[in-house]
């Protein structure tokens, strides 16, 4: 039981995909323009992580080691198209705004490494508690750089604006604002780890 | 007592020259263009100095007291910063637009990157780009100028620069380089006046502060360019127009030359300088800005560690290898 709080609580905390083992980036940069963008991506690579973890730990001992990575991509976008179809049926809006980002998580490499450094060498319990911290994760931070670019870039926060004389700054939600954003972030964490090292 | 007995490696000799005089000097190298830029452009110019060199000094302090390191805004670089972000504003922006591009350019372009003498791009222009892109419409906004110590008013209207006009096809009337040299067209406050820039620029120069590699090859490459490919035919381009207008002696002379983000050699000076003129000539002719040199100046920043690297200056007293 403690093991599987620790190997959830992991992708939440010192193993974060994006802040601590820099993974994904790309979605990361490109889907955090606005906070409803960065949880749908979010939820949706959450349900690929779960789902492709489970199925590859259940067929771990029949995948062999040569053809493992052709058969973990088959098994992941299974799952996101299963993601994609279901998106573009219910929430056709957000569909349109994540565009190419959602058949994307085929290749999110977040997913492939949890699939190659944990779901194949672990139990199936195990690696779904770890798809399911580092998914957490993921949505965690990605929801924590949009809601900062949205708020500093548009004025606004999930679509409603509360600052009525502000002049939003542009440049945060273009291209260059989402790397600065990450790259402060990281800054941060890492200057909050190295302090609680030294004390 | 004990400071006397200094060991260090080579070299020993010494100039009385420090970080903090050369910084000094060059901004009083700039005080000729502010002046003119104020009488050009009025008391709003001078409001747009004051509020970007303050919050240029406040906010390295500030930063420097937050991360308990020595508070050293009296070595005139955080000031000049300021007053260089200043003079590549338009003289009618509103007041905040100084104070966050000087927080952006002192914080984000310097102090993130560990401080003076560490930073990539120039912060200054880092501020600049930074405030282009996030509100274009203040930014670029220029006045005619007024002259108003002269006239006695401060009518002025909202028109384009002489470069934003040629881009859009639109040059009415052909501006005389008199005009151009002298200032007597819109922009920003510092770029207008060529003869106070190259008043500096000749004080800096003689004194040693600057050498001639980088603004020479720099303007002479966009020279060049211009000529042969900025007129309907070949080798038709108005050169001179070019040079005077926009940015580029203001860029040349006091960004492009900046210590920590040029390359340390002559010759990776002249190479830097053409990149910056090659490419301030390719944005203006076919890109979708009017003006390019502060975003000419900052790529080849980025290409300063590459080119410092494969150009090394001779070590005195190596013999080059046969091969």
């Amino acid at each position: 039981m403690k093991r599987l709080f620790r190997e959830f609580i992991k992708g939440i905390t010192i193993e974060n995909p994006t802040f601590g083992l820099v993974l994904g980036l790309c979605p990361t940069l490109a889907v955090s323009t606005s906070l409803v963008n960065a949880i749908g991506m979010g939820v949706s690579a959450t349900f690929v992580l779960v789902g492709s973890n489970t199925i590859i730990s259940l067929l771990r001992r029949f995948i062999s080691e040569r053809i493992r990575l052709p058969a973990f991509i088959v098994i992941i976008s299974t799952f996101v198209t299963i993601c994609e179809l279901v998106m573009k049926a219910y929430l056709p809006v957000l569909d349109a705004a994540l565009g190419i980002y959602v058949p994307l998580i085929v290749v999110n490499c977040i997913i492939m490494a949890r699939a190659e450094a944990f779901a194949s060498k672990n139990g199936v319990l195990l690696s779904l508690f770890d798809g399911l911290g580092m998914g957490i994760g993921f949505t965690l931070a990605l929801a924590i750089i949009a809601s900062l670019r949205e708020l500093v870039g548009a004025g606004s926060l999930a679509g409603f604006r509360f600052w009525l004389h502000f002049e939003p700054v542009t440049m945060i939600i273009l291209a260059p604002g989402a790397l600065l954003t990450l790259g402060l972030l990281i800054a941060l964490v890492n200057f909050i780890q190295e302090k609680k090292k030294r004390n | 007592m004990g400071n006397n007995l200094i060991v260090s490696p080579s070299p020993h000799l010494h100039k009385k020259e420090s970080v903090a005089k050369i910084m000094w000097m060059v901004v009083v190298s700039l005080i000729p263009t502010g002046l003119a830029g104020i009488f050009i452009f009025g008391l709003p110019a001078l409001w747009v100095i004051i509020l970007g060199v303050v919050s240029a000094l406040v906010t390295e302090a500030g930063i420097q007291f937050l991360a308990q390191k020595k508070i050293t805004i009296c070595d005139g670089s955080a000031f000049l910063t300021g007053l260089l972000l200043a003079y590549n504003l338009p003289a009618g922006v509103p007041f905040w637009i100084p104070i966050v591009g000087s927080f952006f350019a002192i914080a984000v372009a310097k102090m993130v990157f560990g401080g003076l003498g560490r930073n990539i791009f120039n912060p200054a222009l880092a501020g600049r780009v930074f405030l282009l892109a996030s509100w274009p419409k203040y930014m670029t906004t220029f006045f005619t100028p007024s002259f108003p110590f002269l006239r006695g008013s401060y009518d002025a209207l909202t028109t384009a620069t002489p470069l934003a006009q040629l881009k859009e096809g639109k040059l009415k009337e052909a501006i005389s380089y008199l005009d151009l040299f002298l200032g007597n067209r819109p922009g920003c406050i510092g770029e207008v006046c060529i003869l106070a820039l190259l008043l500096g620029a000749a004080f800096l120069l003689i004194r040693g502060y600057i050498s001639w590699h980088i603004p020479f090859s720099f303007i002479v490459t966009t020279g060049i360019l211009t000529y042969i490919f900025g007129g309907k035919t070949l080798f038709s381009g108005d050169w001179l127009f070019h040079i005077l207008s926009g940015g580029l002696i203001l860029g040349a002379f006091f960004m492009a030359t900046d210590y920590v983000t040029s390359p340390l050699s002559f010759k990776g000076q002249v190479v830097f300088g053409i990149g910056c003129g090659l490419l301030t000539a390719v944005i203006r002719l076919w890109a979708g800005y009017p003006e390019g040199v502060s975003y000419a100046i900052l790529i080849m920043n980025a290409f300063v560690p590459l080119i410092d690297r494969h150009i090394r200056p001779r070590i005195y007293g190596q013999v080059k290898s046969k091969k």
